[in-house]
């Protein structure tokens, strides 16, 4: 994984990742086909309750009440603590959780969801339609401030039919509807009403319905949940979840080796070069799978010399993304062609794609009027040397050395690039709110949901907004639309293979890869099964055989 | 001593002064605003709600308001609330992460004395031999030497290869339901590493400074004249020489504190250690204004009392400032 | 105004100081690769194969590989040139606020002194570390930004250096004659006293040029130092210790370099001051 807080990767796309993070783990939107499992001793072991599992994490968490969280540390825990209405799982299809089931009417506008009876809070009290109401009305607030609240304004009208039956209306019908009832907005009334809710203790101190109770939170050290006995699927087999925070790649890879934690994320090198001693497989199971997010170059295409069609053409031949794919990820990846993940229903194998041509490249540019006539090695036009700034956040070593690749890429047709790396808060403030940059690389986390309005509709160019690069294509925008105001998932699919033509044709982004998640686990945890959602799924499935348990009070 | 000390106390008002003007004016005047870290969260937040945040932190008010607003609210000891989601009070993130520091600062600060004086004085009174020159260079390395480098290299060592000491934190995960003795060994063995790389680059600072304080005493007459008079050459030099040449090292400790604090957000990102630098830099870089400027007020306040602490003890040992002081 | 005689007394202790005499000989080994990097350097220190990463060191790479698959020797040899420039630009911008600063202070005293040395105070209560983090994290890193923000938080021991040798030249006959022959205060203040003053801001300057490169290292480890695909030492030992256990090459010699460059600057400027000072004259 990256080499900073995950937080700061996480909060641009805090809202295309919502719905993955609401239900669950972050893991739970993987792929099987690309799912491997390094070999390992497996030891035989029956099914047992205990043990500790001790997981490493980069960045502390930040708020522990969901609508307010916006960072992956926080949404491990949650995931933990909290349950959803829905959520998706190992295969990635949509069902209940705290929601036994559900009526959607036939014209998509109304949703009955029927909650299950009995479920306790984890301070006892009983779990109800009017903790989901309270969450909505928090969420729609407009004094919550909760990245989350979009999806909810499409909702007409919401209301509690009796304890257990909880019915929301909307405006009309829209697709990306039912996922988004995950846990987000499953809130204890009694704990919260009344409050100002981000001054709450819940903030700090988690009291939810999910397999795990929070136990203690000692800020930039750990967190620790520990297991709760009247969960509704049955208690889970790992007694406690230790979540360690270590600032630091390298240290915390050591304590890894050490075995002094249990799972943390590999980094390419780490997975391909240092965890391949017999030792080390036997104490420690890998695991990989392609991630569901992408990198990009993206142009500002406010800026006159992107706005040729054929200079994004010529740089999207001239930069090398299998390099790209193979000296930065080490292979662990693929490069990407679009704005879906590969292997999904949504993807589109059949888009132009840009393989290393820089040839074409420099004709292409030629055709546009850049040649050198100076001699000084960079092309120009009017006078004007092509020379540009990719701009990326700071603490993403992937990035970063993407963009020496290109860099170099570049300056052998004769643009000359310069790199600059920005701390996170002005990258985003001073940078792409204000559209002042050229090109940025940054990346896209989604959902298994695929909607992207937000990212590109020519409506969403304004400030502080997520189509940053000014993209307008009319076209786009109706199937946009469309799309997500169209049940029918296989009509939905033909909006969306459109979209992707159309996006491959024009090249707003350079689209460059598709990165493979990469967890290392102690071999003594078993019942890992890798299946598309990852493997965080049935984490409450996961136990450590009796004579393997590790941590016995 | 009374008068001497409420004098050194009125004389902080205008430095405590200068130093809220300072860190104001720094985080100020710096690009971007303290609102970005909430809105830049929240796709919905629009221009007017923009408005009102800034509004509400009252950035649409003068320069001088802000920070006559801030310095106020300093004034009963209300450095605010945190930017971050936590949205916590901003004394309380630094109280519970303070400890951590001063207590690793105190402890490398005394290895750092415990060492680096007797190499001070040794290579003082033998001046050009091995021993001098070895510790001269020892001392040097230990402040060349990267301190990440050198503690990610120790921790492969002990922590790794040699399995004798643990990588990072502050204590094992068992550490509730060990014995007392056991809690103190595990705390301890936390310790080593971190306070030994923290002191290592510590050491060359002092060491020189009380070798060339020994160099000048030893020869200033009145030792010489200890020496003619047939005192033995031990007696005369840690008798008489040396605690003359360790006064001065007193101040050099006030004014060593910020540089040591300086220095802990190294190791305490490295050693995974929740202390106060840690939180610096993370807030740094998550722009969190109110827990910046708050811990750089209070950084900064420590140095003062660090300085006045050392000018008392000073005074306390030697007179002629004692005399200085009521004069004055 | 130093006399031939002290010249002299001053290169005969300081030859006599064999480690200064390292110290030295290290300051200008870098500075002659520094110089001559262009021809030093084997490869295109920027030239990526992603075919060949972290190979160790070879014949053909004697430094091995990074993880790009770059030179090691060649980005070394461009580093020492940026971590040269980055020590001397910050300890040049430190010396020149120090100087004028700390002269203006002793020179004029009153009420100038007292603001310029509460200012002094007040700057030297701060941990710098945590102003020049908080600075450069806001102003985007950039090798200049790095080299301004290190000079800028980093003056004041060179100020008060200054004021206590003033103080104590401004009393001087030759001073006292210079002013009573009319000389202007500028003219006193070039001419005559700064240049008896330099010598402990010389040692003060070598010292802090080793400061200033190890500054740039812990900036680099924390993601704010000298920013890709320039090669700074720092960056380069940062990039290193993620692969420390598989490729040693990758941080072992940037980490030398340091530790060498640092070292050998802080010999030679301890040498440097043992010479000049009078009161540890034999």
């Amino acid at each position: 994984m990256d080499k900073i807080p995950k937080m700061k990767i996480t909060i641009l796309s805090a809202f295309l990742t919502l719905l993955l993070l609401m239900l669950g783990s972050c893991d739970s939107c993987q792929e099987r086909k690309e799912t491997v499992k390094e070999p390992a001793l497996e030891e035989p072991g029956e099914p047992a309750y205990g043990d500790t599992i001790v997981v490493g994490s980069i960045g502390d968490a930040s708020n522990l009440l969901p609508p307010l969280a916006s960072d992956s540390a926080s949404f491990d825990i949650i995931g933990l603590v909290y349950n959803g209405i829905v959520k998706y799982d190992k295969d990635l299809k949509i069902v209940g959780d705290l929601a036994e089931s559900w009526d959607i009417s036939p014209d998509g506008l109304e949703i009955i969801f029927h909650l299950r009876k009995g479920v306790k809070w984890h301070d006892g009290v009983e779990f109800t339609a009017e903790d989901v109401m309270f969450g909505y009305r928090k969420i729609i607030d407009p004094n919550t401030p909760t990245a989350y609240a979009s999806s909810f304004e499409e909702v007409k009208e919401a209301e509690i039919l009796d304890k257990y039956t909880f019915k929301v209306t909307y405006k009309e019908p829209f697709a990306p509807g039912l996922a988004s009832w995950g846990n987000l907005v499953v809130l204890p009334q009694h704990l919260l009403e009344g409050e100002d809710i981000t001054k709450s203790p819940l903030t700090r101190s988690p009291v939810g319905t999910g397999p795990y109770r929070f136990v203690e939170w000692k800020t930039g050290e750990k967190i620790v949940l520990e297991y709760n006995p009247d969960y509704f699927e049955g208690r889970p087999h790992i007694d406690r979840y230790l979540y360690r925070f270590i600032p630091e790649q390298a240290t915390m890879f050591l304590e890894l080796k050490a075995e002094r934690i249990d799972e943390m994320g590999l980094t390419p090198l780490q997975y391909r070069r240092q965890t391949n001693s017999p030792d080390f497989l036997q104490k420690f199971n890998k695991y990989r799978y392609l991630s569901f997010g992408y990198t990009y170059l993206g142009y500002n295409l406010l800026e006159p010399k992107f706005q040729d069609i054929r200079v994004r053409h010529a740089i999207s031949s001239a930069i090398n993304k299998q390099d790209i794919v193979d000296g930065v990820l080490l292979g662990l990846g693929r490069v990407a062609t679009g704005p879906f993940k590969p292997d999904t229903i949504w993807y589109n194998p059949e888009v132009k794609r840009y393989p290393y041509d820089p040839e074409k490249a420099r004709a292409l540019l030629e055709e546009a009027g850049w040649v050198d006539t100076d001699g000084d090695g960079i092309l120009d036009k009017e006078g004007e040397p092509f020379s540009f700034t990719i701009i990326t956040n700071q603490g993403n070593e992937q990035r970063k050395k993407s963009a020496e690749i290109i860099q170099r890429n570049l300056k052998e047709i004769g643009i000359e690039v310069k790199i600059h790396i920005i701390e996170w808060a002005a990258f985003i403030n001073d940078f792409i709110d204000k559209k002042n940059f050229e090109a940025v690389i940054l990346g896209w986390s989604l959902d298994p949901d695929p909607d992207q309005y937000d990212i590109w509709h020519s409506r969403k160019t304004k400030f502080k907004e997520f189509n940053f690069i000014s993209y307008k294509n009319p076209e786009v925008d109706d199937l946009l639309v469309k799309a997500r105001h169209t049940m029918d998932p296989e009509e939905r699919r033909k909006y969306y293979f459109r979209f992707q033509e159309i996006l491959a044709e024009e090249q707003p982004y350079t689209f460059l890869y598709v990165a493979e998640s990469l967890p290392a686990i102690h071999s003594r945890f078993k019942g890992i099964e890798p299946a598309p959602a990852g493997i965080g799924y049935n984490f409450i499935e996961w136990y450590v055989p009796k004579h393997l348990q590790k941590y016995t009070k | 001593m009374l008068q001497y000390l409420s004098k050194r106390l009125l004389q902080m008002i205008p430095l405590l002064l200068g130093i809220t003007i300072i860190t104001f004016a720094v985080i100020r005047l710096a690009p971007g605003e303290p609102t970005d870290l909430q809105t830049q969260l929240n796709p919905k937040v629009t221009v007017e709600a923009w408005e009102r945040l800034r509004a509400y932190y009252g950035l649409d008010k003068p320069l001088y308001r802000q920070y006559l607003d801030w310095l106020w609210r300093l004034l009963r000891l209300d450095f605010g609330r945190s930017f971050s989601q936590d949205n916590r009070k901003v004394i309380d993130k630094i109280a519970e992460r303070l400890p951590i520091t001063i207590g690793l600062n105190v402890l490398s600060m005394l290895l750092i004395i415990s060492i680096a004086i007797p190499i001070g004085v040794l290579s003082a009174t033998h001046q050009y031999s091995f021993f001098d020159k070895f510790t001269t260079v020892f001392v040097f390395i230990g402040f060349a030497i990267p301190t990440f480098w050198l503690a990610l290299l120790l921790m492969i060592l002990f922590g790794v290869n040699l399995g004798w000491l643990p990588i990072s934190g502050l204590k094992s995960l068992d550490y509730e339901s060990l014995s007392f003795l056991g809690m103190m060994t595990d705390r301890a063995k936390h310790l080593i590493l971190p306070v030994f790389v923290a002191a290592f680059g510590g050491l060359a600072g002092f060491s020189r400074y009380t070798r060339s304080n020994m160099l000048e005493v030893i020869r200033q007459d009145y030792i010489m004249t200890a020496k003619a008079k047939g005192l033995s050459e031990n007696r005369v030099v840690y008798k008489h020489a040396l605690r003359n040449a360790l006064l001065p090292v007193i101040t050099i400790l006030g004014l060593s504190v910020p540089s040591l604090i300086g220095g802990s957000v190294i190791f305490e990102t490295i050693f995974a250690i929740p202390g106060m630098g840690q939180l610096f830099f993370h807030s740094v870089m998550s722009r969190d204004y109110p827990v910046i400027m708050g811990i750089l007020v209070l950084g900064a306040v420590l140095t003062l009392l660090g300085n006045l602490l050392a000018d008392i003890c000073y005074g306390v040992v030697d007179p002629r400032i004692r005399l200085e002081g009521r004069k004055g | 105004m130093i006399k031939q005689r002290e010249k002299s007394i001053f290169w005969s202790r300081l030859s006599r100081n064999k480690l200064a005499l390292i110290g030295g000989v290290i300051v200008i080994i870098l500075f002659l690769i520094a110089l001559f990097a262009p021809w030093l350097s084997p490869y295109d220190s920027g030239k990526i194969d992603v075919t060949r990463i972290l190979e160790p060191p070879s014949r053909e790479h004697p430094l091995g590989t990074d993880e790009l698959g770059r030179d090691v020797l060649s980005r070394m040899i461009w580093g020492s040139r940026i971590s040269l420039a980055v020590g001397f630009v910050a300890v040049g911008i430190l010396s020149i606020i120090g100087v004028l600063l700390g002269s203006l202070a002793g020179y004029y005293g009153g009420w100038i002194d007292s603001v310029i040395m509460r200012f002094v105070d007040i700057m030297l209560c701060f941990p710098t570390y945590f102003l020049i983090l908080a600075v450069i994290a806001f102003v985007s890193p950039s090798i200049w930004a790095i080299m301004i923000v290190i000079g800028v938080f980093g003056w004041m021991g060179v100020a008060r250096l200054i004021r206590a040798e003033i103080l104590s030249l401004k009393e001087r006959e030759f001073i006292l004659a210079a002013r009573s022959q009319g000389a202007r205060d500028l003219r006193i203040i070039f001419r005559h006293i700064l240049p008896n003053a330099l010598s402990p801001v010389l040692v003060s300057a070598i010292l802090g040029v080793a400061a200033a490169i190890l500054t740039e290292s812990a900036l680099s480890f924390l993601g704010i130092g000298v920013q890709p695909p320039t090669p700074s030492w720092g960056n380069m030992l940062t990039a290193g210790k993620d692969n420390i256990d598989i490729a040693w090459w990758l941080s072992l010699y940037p980490g030398l370099a340091i530790l060498i460059t640092v070292l050998g600057y802080n010999l030679l400027g301890e040498g440097i001051r043992d010479a000049l000072d009078p009161r540890l004259r034999d």
